[in-house]
């Protein structure tokens, strides 16, 4: 399918409401800079509150920027209504327009286009085709599963062949084992049809799962653009290690520098890390440690003792205390290892690299 | 920190839309010139003299030294306060019993379906006909049953009953709807505390309703001091506002005196609509939000079910008689004297009184405004409810004020804001005395009622279904014709109605407008009331309520065939 993909770029985007309580201005978004390639799917991923939706429905054109200007494919779009912009939305609740059948639903964007018949026809079955609706386009959405809507939706984005294709957390309404199976069919969609596509959502998995690039965001401004590993490996700060994935944080003092490895003072014992960036002899760091990248040990790391010890099928779950510190661990494929139980005293073991330091 | 760059945007992007600009100057300047002009040349008439041009109480002094005007003043809100407490009692009584109690079968259910119809089907002044027929001088209970000779029934009784009786099916209506509204487990857990079924009713129940309740006091009182022609009827020497602003204008001919006074009735109900709308409605919503959980426990108790039983069929039975009264007082050859049937009144409506010509002009007329009310109406909420942009406030109080203007006072703004054109310089003179005039008049009393309703549809529909169409290349036109429009078709439908019969059955504002050369089924009832010509009056009534009747059910097919299904509802819920 021929389609023109076009970049988005968001500059010095802020957007001011009125908090309905107090009746004072704050900043939803505040001072925005995003570039987002075309062809790429990009996340914006946060709390809610955080601004994305309102950065969504700016780049629609449902809200109006208070500064900064939005580009699509170059052109500077500030003033063009959500009629005349070229992008597309799927919503939350999938909006289909419910007195229309799946064909009609997908039509309405082509008719707007004064399409001929025949070639709306075509198109409106080809892009049915491809998420899998074949055969349904005489039914009312009413008659369709919560996945099969989503799929309506999608496909009446798609078909107008938009520049972009913005996505309004759209699985938040379906069941946690359908959201992983339409995740993987809205990935495959936008690969094959290799189109622009902006994603919000506050589910850290499904912005894994899905995006070339995440971008969180908290309180109105950017936290960290970067790929998912980036992101999850390289945080660049304690909300953002918090917010995606779980993350113990080891407060600790440098006491040498080696090579690219640093021994640190942790609770009164020592360890090795990786210095992720420069550090100086004497400075205090925080480290973020995932609960998978430790270990308990019954002879090395630093010592600490179980508070909790819970079996939960593929993982054992610890809370363990190092010092004044509450560090959780996942053991992953508990069967047949050395299994800790509440009171014990023991270790907790780590690789220099799987840590990194903020 | 400014939001100018995203209010200038925001603006810039309703000016690309040419639909949304031309509606929005188009619907301003209708509300302005035929709901604000007409008010505010009231003001002008009252407080600034004729002569010299500067501000004077001068006016104000000589109505007020008139001593029928003192006394109409204290006998209005005296009936309206005694309306109103009786509508919302009654309406509760009603609303309770349907809501709560166990009743039996069918023949309760139809009287309480009949009795929530009546009103919407019937003119609002026939009650006064009946009343007189039932319980006046020859009434048939007072005189033939009871031998009562010398009954009279005009004044403020009369008044109060007719009233009372006319407007608590719209407090039932209002009220059901909220008592359906409480979660049964509120009650039970009192109940479970120990209360008994009378203290959770006075401890739990009423407090949740006491706004509920005030709403409906408040809307029954505005209801019944701005009600012109009832008091004209069987108010006899009892004058209310309305009516001796009417005589001021029809007998005194003094327009400006009829002003004035218009400004100090539209000063009462204009508080009261104020007191109701921002305070009472908000505070209903506030204490009642949540759907009730799950069905309730009815009451079944015969000590409780028996009396309340009783009274509801007695109100009932009494509203239906009185309704009944009517096409039979067209049907008796004399009221009171001679009980033959006869169709003598109904031959004399079309030979010697043109009825032909009323029903045409009636029917015509509203005809003509029902469409243009109920589209204005859903384009009005579709802005209200969908659309942000400055003058959207005015245009929602400016639609919903209309409901706080009694009609006489809308009359005596039209005759003082048209008659010599906008702002006495001749311009639009011609529409003074013309069936446009009425027209216009029909749509601003029916506005209010159409654009609430269509408010509360458009409320229960997901923004972003109109959002998604706006997205995919659709203008705010575009939209709301092939969206919002088919989603709201019941509304619509029903607006339609709604409108229609609001407008056949209107009198108190077109009674001062009418000019001879129409004629209107509701001032030819009047007329032929006051002349104690009865058997025409009930006659014309009676083809009236056939009329009205028709309409509602064809509404209601119009809307099984045409209406949204079920199934497309079940979504947008």
């Amino acid at each position: 399918m021929e389609k023109v993909k076009k970049g988005v770029r968001l500059e010095n985007i802020s957007k001011i409401y009125q908090d309905p309580k107090t009746g004072k201005d704050f900043y939803a978004v505040h001072d925005v800079s995003l570039d987002i390639a075309p062809g790429s799917f990009v996340t914006l991923l946060g709390p809610s509150g955080c601004g994305k939706t309102t950065t969504l429905r700016m780049i629609a054109g449902f809200e109006s920027p208070d500064a900064g200007e939005i580009y699509l494919g170059g052109e500077p779009i500030n003033e063009l209504t959500p009629n005349k912009r070229d992008t597309a939305m799927v919503f939350q609740s999938y909006a289909l327009l419910p007195h229309y059948n799946v064909f009609d639903n997908v039509a309405y964007g082509l008719k707007l286009r004064h399409l001929p018949k025949e070639e709306i026809r075509e198109k409106v079955m080809r892009i049915l085709d491809l998420v899998e609706l074949t055969g349904m386009e005489g039914r009312m959405t009413n008659q369709l599963s919560g996945g099969q809507q989503q799929r309506v939706a999608l496909a009446r984005a798609l078909v107008v062949e938009p520049g972009v294709l913005l996505f309004d957390e759209p699985l938040s309404n379906l069941d946690a084992k359908l959201r992983v199976s339409m995740r993987a069919e809205i990935r495959r969609i936008q690969q094959e049809v290799g189109i622009t596509a902006i994603y919000v959502t506050h589910d850290q998995s499904e912005a894994m799962a899905l995006s070339d690039q995440i971008i969180i965001m908290n309180k109105g401004v950017v936290a960290q653009i970067g790929t998912p590993q980036e992101i999850y490996f390289h945080p660049v700060s304690e909300f953002v290690a918090d917010f995606i994935g779980e993350a113990n944080f080891l407060r600790g003092k440098v006491l040498a520098l080696e090579g690219n490895t640093a021994t640190l003072a942790i609770e009164g014992e020592t360890a090795h890390v990786e210095a992720t960036r420069p550090v100086s002899i004497g400075e205090e760091v925080t480290v973020v440690l995932r609960p998978e990248s430790a270990t308990l040990t019954e002879d090395r790391g630093l010592p600490c003792k179980v508070e909790v010890s819970c079996f939960m099928g593929s993982y054992q779950n610890y809370h363990v205390r190092v010092g004044e510190t509450l560090v959780k661990l996942t053991e992953y494929n508990p069967k047949n290892k050395r299994i800790f139980a509440q009171g014990e005293n023991c270790f907790v073991h780590f690789d220099a690299n799987a840590t990194h330091i903020l | 920190m400014t939001k100018r760059q995203g209010a200038a945007l925001d603006r810039k992007k309703l000016f690309a839309d040419p639909v949304m600009v031309t509606t929005v100057v188009v619907l301003i300047a209708f509300l302005t010139l035929f709901i604000i002009y007409p008010l505010a040349i009231l003001l002008v008439d009252s407080f600034i003299s004729p002569d010299g041009g500067g501000f004077t109480l001068s006016v104000f002094k000589r109505i007020f030294d008139m001593w029928t005007f003192r006394t109409a003043i204290g006998n209005t809100l005296k009936v309206g306060f005694v309306v109103g407490i009786g509508s919302a009692l009654i309406g509760l009584l009603f609303a309770y019993v349907e809501v709560y109690v166990k009743v039996r079968g069918k023949f309760m259910g139809g009287l309480f379906k009949v009795v929530s119809m009546l009103p919407v089907v019937s003119p609002p002044f026939v009650l006064s006909l009946s009343i007189i027929m039932l319980f006046g001088k020859s009434g048939i209970i007072t005189r033939y049953l009871l031998h009562i000779y010398d009954n009279s029934v005009y004044g403020f009784w009369g008044i109060v009953i007719v009233q009372t009786m006319t407007f608590f099916p719209v407090c039932y209506l209002m009220l059901r709807g909220l008592l359906k509204n409480i979660d049964p487990s509120l009650e039970e857990a009192a109940r479970d505390m120990g209360a008994s079924r009378w203290k959770v009713f006075t401890s739990v129940t009423l407090p949740l309703m006491l706004p509920g309740l005030g709403n409906a006091f408040l809307v029954s009182f505005i209801e019944s001091i701005a009600d012109f022609a009832n008091p004209m009827i069987i108010g006899g020497s009892y004058d209310t506002l309305a009516t001796t602003i009417y005589l001021q204008i029809t007998g005194a001919y003094d327009k400006i005196g009829a002003a004035a006074m218009a400004v100090v009735l539209l000063s009462i109900t204009f508080v009261m609509f104020l007191v109701q709308k921002y305070y009472l409605e908000r505070k209903t919503a506030a204490t009642l939000t949540g759907k009730a959980s799950r069905a309730r426990m009815l009451i079944t108790d015969k000590s409780v079910r028996a009396p309340l039983t009783v009274l509801c069929s007695a109100i009932a039975i009494f509203v239906i008689l009185m309704y009944i009264c009517v096409p039979f007082g067209a049907l008796f050859n004399t009221w009171g004297y001679d009980f033959h049937l006869t169709f003598k009144w109904f031959e004399r409506v079309f030979t010697r009184y043109h009825g032909l010509q009323a029903f045409t002009d009636s029917f015509v007329l509203s005809l003509i405004a029902a469409p243009i009310t109920s589209l204005l109406s859903m384009i009005i909420s579709y802005l209200v409810v969908k659309k942000n942009f400055k003058t959207k406030g005015f245009i929602e109080f400016a639609s919903m004020l209309a409901m706080a203007v009694p009609g006489t006072v809308l009359g005596v703004g039209y005759i003082r804001g048209f008659a010599n054109g906008v702002f006495r310089t001749g311009f639009m003179q011609g529409l003074y005395g013309t069936g446009a005039i009425l027209v216009i008049v029909f749509i601003v009393r029916s506005l209010p009622t159409g654009t609430r309703s269509g408010i509360s549809a458009l409320r229960q529909i997901d923004k972003s279904i109109e959002e998604s169409a706006y997205d995919l290349g659709a203008g705010s036109g575009k939209v709301f014709t092939t969206v919002t429009l088919p989603l709201i078709k019941d509304s619509f439908f029903s607006g339609l109605v709604t409108s229609f019969v609001r407008s056949i059955t209107a009198i108190s504002a077109i009674i001062l407008l009418v000019t001879p050369e129409f004629l209107l089924i509701t001032v030819q009832i009047n007329e032929f009331a006051e002349k104690g010509s009865y058997g025409l009056a009930c006659a014309f009534a009676t083809i009236l309520i056939v009329i009205t009747y028709g309409s509602v059910l064809l509404m209601n097919t119009l809307i099984k065939h045409f209406g949204t299904s079920k199934k497309i509802k079940e979504v947008t819920d």
